[in-house]
C-alpha cells in the first residue's frame, strides 16, 4: 500500500497554531515547572529544618521564637478576634431573627469560629505580623552575609535560624487559634446578647452543647497545617532572597517579604479548603 | 620542596557568561601570611570563598593538606573547614547580638567548652582587640573600625589553623589600616596560624606578608615574596600599583621600597659623580612592648611620626629615605662620607629629642599612664656606599654595624637619656 505523504508542518495554518500554542503554553509550562521546583525545594528545606529541631541546645532559641511569634502576636489576634466575633454576633442575630432561630446564635458563632474563621484569621494575622518579620530578618541576614558567616563557622544555618522558628510556629499557632476562638465567642456574646438584649443562657448553652471535640480537633489540625505552611514559606523566601532574579539587595528583601505574605494568604485559604474536605 | 597547605590546580569559576577565575594555579604555605592583591571586582573574594567551601569551582580542584576538597568525606570536609576562619569584607556581624555574643558564637555552637572557659577565651580576645568598653554593645552602636575588630576577634576566637581576611582594612583611615595589619601580624606571630588576606594597602601590607599573589584578568600573574614583587614588571603594576604607591608617598614623605631602589639605581649606582656615599639604617626596638601598652593604633601613629621625621630631617641634606621593614628605616646620604653620616645621625637624635618626643607626648602618648612608661631604643648603623654594589648588601652591612643612638621612655612625660 503506498504511504501517504506527511503534510509539511510549516504551512501557514500550522505556523499560526504553533505560535499560539507556544505563546500560551510555554509561559504556563515555565510557571508550572518553576512551581514544582520551588515546591520540591521548600519540602527539602522544611524537612532538613524539622530534623534539626531535635539537635542539642535548641530550646532557648525555640522559647525566644515562641515569644516573638506567639506572645507578641497575642494583642493583634485578640483585637481581630473580638471584632470578628462582634460582627458575627450582630449580623447573625438579625439574620436568624428573620427565621425565628435566634436561639442557635451561640452554635453558629462558635462552630464558625472554631471550624473555620479562628484558624484562618489567626494564621493570616500571624503571617502579617510575625511571618513578614521572619522573611525580612532572614533576608537581611542573607544579603549581609550573616548566613554565609554561619556556614564558615560550621554552624548549620537551617538549624540555627529556621528550626526554632518552625518549632515555635507549631507551638504558637494552635494556642493563638484557641485564643482567637475564645475571644471571638466572647465578642459574639457582647453584641448577640448584651447589645441586642438576647438570651445569655441560650447563647452559652448552645455554645457548650453544639461544640464537639471533633470540631476542636479539626481547628487544631488546621492550625498545625497553617503553622507548617506559614513558617516554611516565610523562612524559605527570606533564606533564598539572594536567588531572586528580579531584584538585588534590599529591594530583593522587600519583594521576598511581599511574596511571602501573598503566598501564605493564598496557601492558607487553599489548604483550609483541602483540610476541610478531608475532615467533613 | 615545601608542600603547599592550600593549592589551587587549574581552578575555573564562571558566573553566567563571565569567567571570573580562569585556570588559576595558586599555592599557599603553612605559617605564612599570603596577600592577594588585585583591582576591585577581579575575583579576589571569589578566590577566598573557594577555600572555605562557600563556592565550588566549575573546573579544576582545590587541595587542602594535599587532599582534594571535593573527594573528602562529609565529616572530613567539615573537620577541615572547622579549622578555617573567615573574616568577611563587611564583617557579617549578627546585629541582634552584642559584641560578646558575636565573638562567643562559634565557641557556643561548635565546641563543648564550659561557660567559664568560653568566657575566658572571649574576654581574652576582647582585651587583645581593645574592645573592653563595648563588650555589651550591639554592632550598630560601634564605629566601622570597632566592628572590624569585633570581626577579627570572632575570627580568632576558635584558635584556627587558617584565617582568611577579606579586605580587613576597608574603609579605615591610614593609621587604623596599619593598626589592623599590625594586629593581624602580631596574632599570626603569637598564634601561628596561616593567614590569607586580600588587601589594597600597598606597600604597608608588604611589611607583614611572606608572599604576594597578584590577580589580574582572572589569572594569577605573580606569586612570590614582597622583595621579588619589587622587580615584577607587568601591566598590572602600571594599572593598579603605581597610583597606590604614589598616594603613600604623599602621606608620609617616605619613598616606597621600590621607588627608593629605583632612585638609588638611577641617581647613584649609574652616576659616576657619586662614587662614595653613605647608607644609614635606623631600627626601633621594643615596638611589641609599646603595642602592649599603647595599642596598635597609637603605635602606628608613632611609626608614621618617626618616618615623617626621618624623611624631613635627611631630605634637607639631600638624602632620601624608605621604610625598609616593620621597624626599620633606611636613608641614602649621597653627599656624605662615613663621619658626616654619623654626625648627621647624632644631629637627628638631638633634633628628635628636642622636637620629636614632645610632639609624640602631645599627640601619641596621650592615653598612656605615666607609670606605664616603656623604654624605647633607637639604633643606628652606617655603611659606606659604592657604585655597582647591590643596595641590599650595603643595607645588610649598615644593619650589622648598628649601635644605640637614642633611648627614651615612651610615657606621658617622656624622659630621654
Amino acid at each position: 500500500m503506498p504511504t501517504q505523504p506527511t503534510p509539511p508542518l510549516n504551512t501557514p495554518g500550522t505556523d499560526f497554531a504553533g505560535a499560539l500554542l507556544r505563546t500560551t503554553l510555554n509561559p504556563m509550562g515555565k510557571i508550572g515547572l518553576s512551581f514544582i521546583s520551588h515546591l520540591g525545594a521548600a519540602t527539602i528545606f522544611f524537612t532538613k529544618a524539622a530534623i534539626a529541631v531535635f539537635k542539642a541546645r535548641q530550646l532557648p532559641s525555640i522559647v525566644q521564637q515562641i515569644y516573638y511569634i506567639g506572645a507578641k502576636t497575642m494583642g493583634i489576634v485578640v483585637l481581630v478576634a473580638i471584632f470578628t466575633g462582634m460582627v458575627l454576633g450582630l449580623q447573625l442575630y438579625y439574620t436568624l431573627s428573620k427565621f425565628g432561630s435566634v436561639g442557635v446564635l451561640g452554635s453558629v458563632i462558635s462552630l464558625t469560629l472554631i471550624r473555620e474563621l479562628g484558624p484562618v484569621l489567626a494564621a493570616i494575622m500571624i503571617t502579617a505580623r510575625a511571618g513578614s518579620a521572619m522573611t525580612a530578618e532572614i533576608g537581611i541576614q542573607r544579603i549581609s552575609e550573616q548566613i554565609d558567616a554561619l556556614t564558615t563557622m560550621q554552624i548549620d544555618p537551617l538549624g540555627y535560624l529556621i528550626s526554632p522558628r518552625i518549632a515555635a510556629a507549631l507551638v504558637s499557632f494552635p494556642l493563638l487559634t484557641a485564643l482567637f476562638d475564645m475571644i471571638g465567642i466572647l465578642g459574639g456574646y457582647l453584641t448577640g446578647v448584651l447589645l441586642v438584649n438576647g438570651d445569655p443562657g441560650a447563647y452559652l448553652y448552645r455554645v457548650q452543647s453544639s461544640v464537639e471535640i471533633a470540631d476542636i480537633n479539626g481547628g487544631l489540625i488546621k492550625s498545625l497545617v497553617f503553622a507548617v505552611i506559614v513558617s516554611t514559606i516565610c523562612c524559605y523566601q527570606g533564606y533564598f532572597t539572594h536567588m531572586r532574579t528580579d531584584a538585588r539587595g534590599s529591594k530583593s528583601v522587600s519583594l521576598s517579604t511581599t511574596s511571602a505574605v501573598v503566598q501564605c494568604c493564598v496557601c492558607i485559604l487553599a489548604a483550609d479548603y483541602i483540610v476541610t474536605s478531608f475532615l467533613m | 620542596m615545601k608542600t603547599p597547605l592550600i593549592e589551587f590546580c587549574k581552578v575555573t569559576k564562571r558566573f553566567g557568561d563571565q569567567t571570573v577565575l580562569d585556570n588559576v594555579d595558586m599555592s599557599l604555605y603553612e605559617g605564612e601570611v599570603s596577600t592577594i592583591i588585585g583591582k576591585s571586582g577581579v575575583g579576589k573574594s571569589v578566590l577566598l570563598k573557594h577555600i572555605i567551601g562557600l563556592l565550588q569551582p566549575d573546573a579544576g580542584e582545590i587541595l587542602l593538606h594535599g587532599q582534594p576538597i571535593n573527594t573528602m568525606s562529609k565529616t572530613d570536609r567539615k573537620a577541615a573547614f572547622g579549622r578555617i576562619s573567615y573574616m568577611f569584607q563587611n564583617n557579617a556581624l549578627f546585629d541582634s547580638l552584642t559584641v560578646y555574643e558575636n565573638i562567643a558564637m562559634p565557641l557556643r555552637h561548635t565546641t563543648r567548652l564550659s561557660r567559664s572557659d568560653i568566657d575566658a577565651r572571649v574576654l581574652e580576645r576582647i582585651r587583645q582587640t581593645e574592645l573592653e568598653e563595648v563588650t555589651h554593645k550591639y554592632p550598630a552602636e560601634l564605629s566601622g573600625g570597632m566592628q572590624k575588630r569585633v570581626a577579627l576577634a570572632r575570627a580568632l576566637v576558635t584558635n584556627p589553623e587558617i584565617v582568611l581576611f577579606d579586605e580587613p582594612t576597608t574603609g579605615q583611615d591610614p593609621i587604623r589600616r596599619n593598626a589592623i595589619l599590625s594586629m593581624i601580624a602580631q596574632y599570626q606571630h603569637e598564634l601561628g596560624f596561616t593567614a590569607v588576606l586580600i588587601s589594597h594597602d600597598l606597600p604597608d601590607v608588604f611589611f607583614i606578608s611572606n608572599r604576594i599573589i597578584a590577580l589580574y584578568d582572572g589569572a594569577i600573574v605573580f606569586q612570590g615574596t614582597p622583595e621579588d614583587f619589587d622587580d615584577f614588571e607587568h601591566p598590572f603594576r602600571y594599572e593598579f600599583i603605581r597610583s597606590l604607591e604614589t598616594l603613600q608617598e604623599e602621606l608620609t614623605g617616605l619613598y616606597t621600597r621600590r621607588h627608593f631602589k629605583t632612585r638609588y639605581q638611577t641617581e647613584l649606582n649609574d652616576n659616576p659623580k657619586f662614587d662614595d656615599f653613605a647608607m644609614l639604617i635606623i631600627t626601633i626596638d621594643n615596638l611589641t612592648d609599646l603595642q602592649g601598652e599603647l595599642g596598635h593604633t597609637a603605635v602606628q601613629e608613632f611609626i608614621q611620626t618617626i618616618g615623617t621625621f626621618i624623611s624631613k630631617h635627611f631630605s634637607e641634606v639631600g638624602g632620601f629615605s624608605t621604610r625598609y621593614s616593620f621597624n626599620q628605616y633606611t636613608t641614602v646620604l649621597p653627599y656624605a662620607d662615613m663621619d658626616e653620616a654619623r654626625s648627621l645621625a647624632q644631629n637627628f637624635a638631638a633634633d628628635f629629642i628636642r622636637n620629636g618626643i614632645p610632639q609624640m607626648q602631645k599627640f601619641v602618648f596621650t592615653e598612656m599612664a605615666c607609670k606605664d612608661a616603656v623604654a624605647v631604643t633607637m639604633r643606628a648603623g652606617v655603611a659606606p656606599g659604592k657604585r655597582h654594589v647591590e643596595i641590599d648588601t650595603i643595607i645588610a652591612k649598615a644593619e650589622s654595624s648598628q649601635e644605640t643612638l637614642l633611648e627614651f621612655n615612651a610615657s606621658c612625660k617622656g624622659r630621654e637619656t
